[in-house]
């Protein structure tokens, strides 16, 4: 049995006549100690998908299973980081993923807190700006403590919806690797939503592509069989990761121009002929 | 020099950066560029009201004269030129008898200003010299078990300011302690909400004098076997209850429109009923609750003065009334005083909330 199940998910939005059906018969599952990237368009109902898992919003058909009982509501065992932070304005940075540590730890003591918040704060490399507000932190300090929120729980599956997008590379390259060395050693489940092919290369076991909505549903996937700890300047080099890398990419374009062809389909044009200036 | 730099954050933060130039113009710290600044921030307010106290001179000399000639026109219609020129002569002398009753002029509003202050202080003097006097002997009644004599002097104008700010704190207090909690629980449920709307639409706009009547209804039945005198209780509630009604709205609106992503933390962190209201929806709606803090305790002084005639209880509003009914030589430019004291008066309470909540909020527009 799978650790993770969605069998034949659809979500519609809306009622009546402006209803949609945003992601239609999906279906997905996940081991165990798996690391499972989904790549998709933006608009595609990534996120929709996120809080599916998460328990934030029910399906309209179809069931989403947890280590085999069905999702009903939120639960710390599934960690999510937000793809827009959402951290609590009012509450500094210590305090954002205290709050979240107190949670999940409620019968420690506040020294235990502290130390656990700190650890999380000092590994997304925050600790200079600890006492910060986040509107005195940048986007991508921002997410870290997201981040860092999220991990402080100990969470048995982590669900990341675009976490890193707001970071330059060179951040985003040590936070992958964060996030991969605390994947590894407690054997966590993740699944990561990006939009970044190499990402989810180097990240994920598996990558899923979403196809565009409405009615998005999940592509076929494409297994990363690449020896880990994975190295980012050798994996250029790497003959399965070109390989693998440009049949992703292929298919997205490919389902790209699909869309694009959908779009121009629906445009009629208006017959106007130029008027012509130069006589 | 540190105490200057608190005082200069100090009045700006409560909008009186008036001040602060002032005071740097005479420090001799202004510069060249701040000339436009200085111009803009102290002589155009400084002018305009030069301009308004000369333009109030002017009208209310132009009313006393009108007045004047109508007594005079009236006196030769009635009783013929000698008694016209009786009156003339009198109007003239400023005796009480004939003096033109209207609007008084600028300086007999300062003049009345400063015998306020007089009386005052002969009151203060007077209260301090009854307390030492009755010092020992109230000693004794105390040990006896007696009530301790109190003053019972006519109170000063000053005394009947702070009585005011006593009762419209009351009020102020009520109407938190009535609104914030209510809100909360409106702004929560829909279903409390729908159930409340109606009270809320319909008693919104009752004028402070029924909410006046009304209390005095309930609050005289209630307290009717005790001699006590009830009129501050009725005019803190009614002014608690004519002013809490914008912090109520508000509260229910700010609790009942937070943020989805601050829910949706709620949510995922998995905070209890009590954790989410205190750690998530009420700082999140603290902006909006202040804003209606703010109206409340601004409706609550402005109502004051009407409730306080009302009740007949001691304070500005009840000194404006005893002194427009006694119409003594000076009554009118009293009750001038009384109302610049009002308004500057309602004007600092504003600064002051204003200020209290530049402190407890963050900035919603920045922080995501
Ligand atoms: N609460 C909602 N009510 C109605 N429609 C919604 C709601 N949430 C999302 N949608 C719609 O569902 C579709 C998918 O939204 P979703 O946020 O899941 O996309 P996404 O893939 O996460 O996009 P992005 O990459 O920009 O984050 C969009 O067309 C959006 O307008
Ligand atoms: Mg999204």
């Amino acid at each position: 049995m799978a650790y993770l199940e969605l069998n034949n998910i659809y979500k519609n939005y809306g009622q009546g006549d402006s209803e949609t059906e945003v992601l239609s018969n999906i279906n997905l599952s996940i081991e165990e100690g798996e690391f499972v990237a989904i790549v998709g368009f933006t608009g595609s109902g990534k996120t929709t998908l996120v809080n599916l898992i998460n328990g934030l919003i029910e399906p309209t058909k179809g069931e989403v299973l947890f280590k085999g009982k069905p999702v009903s509501g939120t639960s710390h065992e599934r960690g999510v980081i937000f793809q827009n932070y959402s951290l609590l304005p009012w509450l500094t940075v210590e305090q954002n993923v205290l709050m979240a540590v107190k949670e999940a730890f409620p019968k420690r003591e506040k020294a235990v807190w502290k130390r656990k918040a700190h650890y999380y704060i000092e590994m997304v490399g925050l600790t200079p700006a600890i006492n910060k507000l986040p509107k005195e932190l940048s986007g991508g300090m921002r997410q870290r403590v997201a981040v860092a929120r999220a991990l402080s729980m100990k969470p048995d599956m982590i669900i990341m919806d675009e976490p890193l997008g707001a970071l330059d590379a060179l951040t985003r390259g040590t936070l992958q690797d964060q996030i991969l060395n605390i994947w590894e050693k407690d054997k966590r489940t993740a699944l990561l939503i990006t939009n970044d092919v190499d990402e989810g290369i180097y990240m994920a076991d598996r990558i899923i592509p979403l196809r565009p909505g409405p009615n998005a549903t999940l592509g076929p996937e494409f297994k990363i069989d690449i020896d880990r700890p994975r190295d980012k300047t050798e994996l250029n080099d790497n003959e399965n990761f070109k390989q693998t890398r440009n049949a992703i990419i292929e298919y997205l374009m490919d389902i790209g121009e699909e869309r694009k062809a959908k779009a121009t389909e629906e445009i009629l044009l208006p017959e106007l002929t130029p008027i012509d200036f130069v006589k | 020099m540190k105490q200057s730099i608190t005082l200069g954050r100090v009045t700006k933060f409560m909008g009186l950066g008036i001040f602060s130039t002032l005071k740097d113009l005479f420090t001799g710290k202004l510069e060249k560029e701040d000339f436009k600044n200085f111009i803009r921030k102290t002589i155009v307010p400084l002018a305009s009201i030069l301009l308004f106290i000369g333009i109030w001179h002017i009208g209310a000399k132009a009313l006393y004269n009108k007045e004047a000639d109508f007594k005079i026109q009236k006196a030769l219609s009635d009783q013929g030129q000698a008694a016209a020129d009786a009156m003339e002569a009198c109007i003239a002398s400023g005796d009480v008898s004939c003096k033109p009753n209207t609007l008084p002029s600028p300086a007999q509003v300062w003049d009345s200003y400063k015998s306020l202050l007089r009386d005052h202080n002969i009151i203060a003097a007077d209260k301090a010299a009854f307390k030492e006097k009755t010092a020992v002997l109230n000693e004794k009644r105390i040990a006896d078990g007696l009530d301790p004599i109190t003053y019972t002097g006519r109170p000063s104008f000053v005394d009947q300011i702070f009585r005011s700010l006593k009762t419209v704190f009351a009020g102020f207090l009520l109407a938190l302690l009535i609104a914030v909690p209510l809100g909360i629980f409106i702004g929560l449920s829909p279903t409390l909400k729908s159930s409340f709307n109606w009270f809320i639409q319909i008693f919104k706009p009752v004028s402070p004098v029924v909410w006046y009547l009304l209390v005095f209804m309930i609050v005289k039945t209630l307290l009717i076997d005790s001699n006590e005198d009830s009129s501050f209780t009725i005019s803190f509630i009614s002014v608690g209850l004519c002013s809490m009604w914008a912090t109520l709205v508000n509260t229910a609106m700010g609790v009942s429109s937070v943020d989805k992503d601050y829910i949706n933390v709620a949510k995922v962190l998995k905070l209890g009923p009590f954790q989410k209201i205190f750690k998530v929806v009420l700082p999140s709606s603290l902006p909006l609750i202040f804003t209606g803090l703010k109206i409340t305790l601004s409706v609550a002084w402005m109502v004051l003065i009407a409730i306080e005639l009302l009740a007949q209880s001691p304070g500005l509003g009840l000194f404006v009334w005893e002194e427009f009914q006694n119409g003594a030589n000076d009554s009118n430019a009293k009750i001038i005083v009384a109302m610049f004291v009002i308004g500057i008066i309602g004007f600092l309470l504003d600064r002051l909330m204003l200020t209290i909540q530049n402190w407890v909020s963050f900035d919603k527009t920045e922080a995501i």
